[in-house]
């Protein structure tokens, strides 16, 4: 159980997927301009995170490998990623049209996040089982939503606030971003 | 060689049709149906977004009708798009929702523009051209008169003024006489 917590803090915190890692910067840069818009972007790729981890653990294990098709495996995991943001949203367009308006565009959008892709090779890379995978995938997603709603609260603010002419716009967040990075940095020594 | 290629097209294409399938069967069973009529309704509507009805776009407005919402109240259609409404839900056209304002279009003082573009942000048909620190006008054939942009300016330089009456915008006054079509022969 303990290993599991410290898998699951260990992603958001130290091994964080958008900030130490570096996977998944386009929705992190895009759509962080509004809390709002924020939250339903962490909440689709929070759930399509999850899905997808297991999902693709099940196409690797036993499909490619009793096959030895490893090979294919960035190809299949892209059709298993682009199968489950679709059957999601058509799911979630009948049974919740609440969510589904919220999510709106978003869901589409995922289905390109390079954080989805990176998430189903590490977890081959890192040999995570079943349910490592699982806790893998839902703790980046978690970690993504805490960076991407901390980091469009942060650019509200910046919205406001007196910005000196040359750092306006895209160059202060791409500062803050930078800084957030190296704020996250610390947690390097948090697990060892 | 060739039977390993074989045999990792034959995977990728089962496994492709086996998610195509899911995702066809799903496509079906998951179905949304979604009222028709309010597409319609949304394409009888200006698309201005203005706002005026009380409804947050076209769409909403679109849906609220379909919903029971009365049809009087979209200013920039008037009562062209009241009596298109009227006739697409099949009830009786309404008296428009208050008085029927002249046509108005928006115009700037350009003296006292500051180049905020705040009207630019505001104006949901893209009708004022300017950029940050340059003045801005309206393109007042674009122009829809929803005074959306009146409200942002800072120095209150935006006048609504009536279209000024011209030969391309004469209307004729006639009373139409209604034809009667016999449709059963």
């Amino acid at each position: 159980m303990s290993d599991y917590f410290l898998l699951f803090f260990g992603t958001v915190l130290v091994n964080n997927f958008v900030l130490v890692k570096f996977l998944g910067l386009c929705p992190f840069m895009g759509v962080s301009n509004k809390v709002e818009t924020a939250v339903g972007m962490s909440f689709a790729t929070t759930f399509v995170l999850t899905l997808t981890a297991a999902l693709s653990y099940i196409v690797n294990n036993f499909i490619l490998l009793p096959l030895d098709l490893l090979y294919l495996q960035t190809l299949s995991f892209i059709l298993v990623i682009a199968v489950v943001v679709q059957f999601t949203e058509m799911v979630m367009h009948k049974t919740s049209p609440t969510l589904y308006r919220l999510l709106g565009i978003f869901l589409p959008l995922i289905t390109t996040n390079c954080a989805i892709l990176g998430l189903a090779l590490l977890n081959i890379n890192e040999g995570h089982d079943f349910v490592e995978s699982i806790v893998y995938g839902f703790s980046a997603g978690v970690g993504f939503s805490l960076v991407l709603v901390l980091f469009s609260s942060m650019r509200e603010r910046l919205a406001a606030s007196d910005v000196p002419l040359p750092f306006k716009g895209a160059s202060i967040a791409m500062i803050t971003a930078g800084l957030m990075s190296l704020a996250f940095m610390g947690f390097t020594g948090l697990i060892k | 060689m060739i039977i390993s290629i074989a045999i990792a097209i034959l995977t990728l294409g089962i496994l492709g049709a086996l998610f195509g399938s899911l995702l066809g069967y799903s496509s079906i069973r998951f179905k949304v149906k979604e009222d028709p009529i309010v597409e319609e309704l949304d394409a009888i509507l200006p698309q201005t977004q203005c706002g005026q009805c009380g409804y947050p776009g076209c769409k909403p407005y679109a849906q609220a009708i379909a919903d029971g919402e009365e049809i009087n109240k979209c200013p920039p259609g008037g009562k062209a798009v009241m009596e298109q409404l009227a006739e697409r839900m099949g009830i009786e056209p309404q008296a428009l929702d208050g008085e029927e304002k002249p046509k108005l279009v928006a115009f700037i003082r350009e003296d006292q523009c500051i180049g905020c573009t705040k009207c630019i942000q505001a104006c949901p048909v893209d009708a004022i051209i300017g950029s940050t620190r340059q003045m801005h006008t309206v393109i007042s054939d674009e122009c829809t008169g929803c005074e959306l942009c009146v409200a942002p300016c800072p120095t209150d330089c935006i006048d609504m003024n009536p279209i000024a009456l011209t030969t391309q915008n004469w209307q004729w006054d006639l009373n139409r006489i209604p034809t009667k079509i016999n449709t059963e022969l």
